[in-house]
């Protein structure tokens, strides 16, 4: 074995299935648990946010016209390529300090998360869909629709696990989204976005931005071609309560900061319920 | 010939209004502690009905204290079944006095009474009866094996439905095990005082069912009370926002049903003397005061113009007048502001270059009236076209292809409603998938139903009221998001 230098990869940000490096030209340093270097994370600006929601806005439109069954075979998809991948995805998670075993444990939940939710794709509707008996001569039923364009937050804590528990069921429920990674450890979810863009998931659903909480979001909470927002990883109250508040602007839906969640643990159906709107249609009955 | 129709006016003897009317808090009728006091009029002729308690800061305080402690000691630990009895129980109150709730709102509210009668009244009774057995079955919504309620909910409900919107409120509230204090609006008390009149009747605990007259400050004190865990609100979208903000970061549950400015889109192929009434029903069914109401109509260019000449014709039929005469079709304007702010935007319908067209009818002396309106030439970017008139006014606008349709309907930050008519099913299905609006009616216009879902996309708020979606609204769960 002849001793061979390693090719590193450049870490950039995930826009309209494109990779584009920040418009700023900023990048900030990642280290690992042990101070050591990692690698230079885009330092996403203003623009990069505004250029995710124009894209989102635009992948919204297809992924919301799929067909339930196309959409959970693309989830089920991301799953497979992430099994493929499953031991750089340990190594990139073990390198932000945690346990081998500790890695091993979030990858996998995180593998099996995609395999939950692509499965709910075809039965959201049905769960939480009614047929309602309204008294008089009409035919009467509501569907939950995706809300829109979603921006979610992932945690710092299980950083992976964390980004993918958010951004899962909002694809799920046939939303398209804005993700701002972890500060402290992108660098799992920019590989997340190396899978996402061989799995057929059309360009522009899934964004993913790396950089500063409080310099990206405020524009984010009062973009007005964003409907929903969630703060799972804003550990920041005052900038919580600043982004709900900027949020009333258009009446974005909101969920709070979580950080007591347990990833971990099963989600139930609070985050599909999160952001999808119920329609109800009527019509008469008659000959 | 035409025949006159001769004055048939519902009595106003079933209603014996008091000439003033203290707060409602813990079971009693008390006068405000620091609040004031304010007429209440009867908006078709400017007679004062009453004189009403403004609530103070210590007022709205005793509401939730009162609220609280109900919810601690009596109402959250009631099995669920008890709770639907008392729930059943007010039902049946309502039905037994509908005439004289009936009669009560149209002088307070200025509708007429053939809506107050035959649309609110039937649907206040129905809220409570279907809500009432909800209250032992919530394991069975689907909203995880032992949902639970969520405390003290502060409602804040408009002028335009009194009574219905206090039952759309208190009755899912009531039943997912939650007590209320709720707010009537300023200019429409006398319904939802008649109803803690009810509660008495029903012998529902002191403190669940709490009622606050006043005005926005009241309302404001409310929802940013501490001790309050929920607050539901029916409105404008500009109060709406001003919630979202005093609430953000406090955790409180929040649902907001706010403004629309809805499409009802006519295709060439729909029968057309349907659609004018289902128009008509849109739009000028309770004087346009409806948030969901069919304020833009976007028809089909190739049918047009025969389109607006049935509907005039139509629209100059319609009886405008005593609120109480049972064959009026339109009644008074709610208040003399309301009246300036439809006065206004119409203006600007003029001055921004659409024709406007009035139904030809004598408006009387006294009281607020606006007779049925309609604007045509109106473009996208007319403010007519865009802003809630909340009155009997009408903006037309074309169309030519079913996309065209689409792109213009969705054209604008609400999504409350929308209406299609055609006679073709699956253009009918097309349609109802691509307009972004919370309530889709095909072929109808202006239904409403306990059982159904009913609020917004986009600016038109979120939430649901009515079918198990609105439990949601009113329970805590792990399968709901919070």
């Amino acid at each position: 074995m002849t001793d061979r230098l390693e090719v590193r990869k450049t870490y950039k940000l995930f826009i309209g299935g494109a990779f584009p490096r920040s418009e700023s030209g900023r990048t900030y340093e990642v280290l690992a648990a042990d101070g050591s270097f990692l690698a230079n994370a885009a330092l996403a600006s203003r623009k990069d946010g505004r250029n995710a929601v124009v894209a989102a806005r635009k992948g919204f439109a297809s992924w919301s016209g799929a067909t339930a069954y196309n959409r959970g075979q693309v989830l089920y998809r991301v799953a497979e390529l992430m099994e493929g991948r499953r031991d750089q995805f340990v190594a990139e998670v073990a390198s932000a300090g945690v346990s081998a075993d500790q890695a091993v444990a979030e990858v996998d939940a995180a593998i099996d998360l995609w395999v939950w939710y692509a499965g709910w794709t075809d039965k959201l509707a049905q769960v939480l869909g009614s047929a309602n008996p309204v008294a008089g001569p009409y035919f009467n039923f509501s569907l939950p629709e995706p809300t829109g364009v979603v921006v979610a937050v992932a945690p710092d804590r299980t950083p992976l696990l964390g980004l993918v528990a958010v951004v899962a069921p909002a694809l799920a429920a046939g939303n398209a989204v804005v993700a701002l990674a972890s500060t402290s450890a992108p660098l799992p979810a920019i590989t997340l976005t190396e899978v996402l863009a061989t799995s057929d998931v059309p360009g522009g659903v899934v964004n993913v931005l790396t950089g500063r909480q409080e310099e990206i979001l405020p524009w984010l909470a009062s973009h007005a071609d964003v409907d929903g927002l969630d703060l799972a990883g804003v550990t920041d109250s005052d900038l919580a309560t600043a982004l709900e508040s900027e949020a009333a602007g258009t009446l974005k839906r909101v969920r709070g900061p979580r950080p007591h969640q347990d990833w971990a643990a099963a989600p139930g159906l609070a985050p599909l319920r999160a952001f999808v709107e119920t329609k109800t249609v009527w019509h008469p009955q008659g000959v | 010939m035409a025949f006159e129709y001769a004055p048939a006016p519902e009595s106003r003897s079933v209603v014996d209004i008091a000439p003033s009317y203290g707060l409602f808090v813990d079971g009693e009728f008390t006068d405000p502690v620091d609040g004031g006091w304010r007429d209440t009029v009867n908006p078709a002729t400017e007679e004062v009905l009453s004189k009403v308690a403004d609530a103070g800061p210590a007022d709205v305080r005793r509401a939730v204290q009162a609220a609280r402690t109900a919810y601690e000691q009596v109402w959250g630990p009631m099995p669920g079944r008890e709770r639907a009895k008392y729930l059943y129980r007010i039902a049946r109150l309502i039905q037994e006095r509908s005439r004289e709730l009936a009669v009560l709102e149209t002088l307070d509210n200025g509708k007429p009474i053939r809506e107050s009668r035959d649309v609110d009244l039937p649907l206040v009774a129905a809220h409570f009866f279907y809500h009432a057995g909800w209250a032992d079955k919530l394991e069975y919504a689907g909203l995880g094996p032992r949902p639970r309620p969520l405390g003290v909910a502060a409602q804040v409900i408009p002028w335009n439905f009194p009574l219905l919107m206090l039952a759309w409120k208190v009755a899912p509230a009531l039943a997912c095990g939650n007590t209320v204090v709720l707010k009537p609006a300023e200019t429409t008390p006398l319904t939802a005082l008649a109803f803690a009149d009810i509660c008495r009747q029903a012998d529902l605990p002191p403190g669940v069912v709490n009622i606050l007259t006043g005005a926005g400050e009241t309302g404001r004190l409310l929802v940013e009370d501490p001790d309050v865990d929920k607050v539901a609100f029916t409105g404008s979208t500009e109060v709406g926002r001003q919630i979202m903000r005093t609430l953000a970061g406090t955790g409180t549950r929040l649902t907001l049903e706010l403004g629309g400015k809805a499409a009802n889109v006519v295709f060439d192929d729909a029968p057309i003397d349907q659609a004018v009434e289902g128009i008509v029903n849109g739009i000028y069914f309770n004087q346009g005061h409806v948030c969901c109401a069919g304020s833009r109509l976007l028809v089909q260019e190739s049918v047009a113009d025969e389109l607006l000449a049935s509907l005039k014709r139509r629209l100059a039929t319609l009886r405008l007048g005593d609120p109480l005469d049972k064959n009026t079709d339109i009644g008074a304007i709610n208040s003399a502001a309301q009246l300036a702010r439809i006065s206004e935007l119409t203006a600007a319908g003029d001055d921004e270059g659409a024709e406007r067209w009035t139904a030809p009818c004598e408006l009387p002396d006294r009281g607020y009236w606006f007779p049925p309106t309609i604007f045509t030439g109106v473009t996208q970017a007319h403010r007519i076209a865009r802003e809630e008139i909340f009155g009997p006014v009408l903006s037309v606008l074309t169309f030519r292809t079913p996309e065209e349709a689409v792109e213009k309907a969705n054209n604008t930050p609400y999504g409350l409603s929308a209406g299609i008519w055609t006679e073709k099913g699956s253009r009918i299905l097309w349609m109802a998938q691509r307009l972004r609006a919370g309530v889709v009616w095909a072929n109808t216009f202006n239904r409403f139903d306990p059982t159904s879902p009913f609020g917004g996309y986009k600016e038109s708020g979120f939430g649901r009221e009515g079918g198990i979606a609105g439990l949601a609204a009113y329970l805590e769960s792990s399968e709901v998001a919070s």
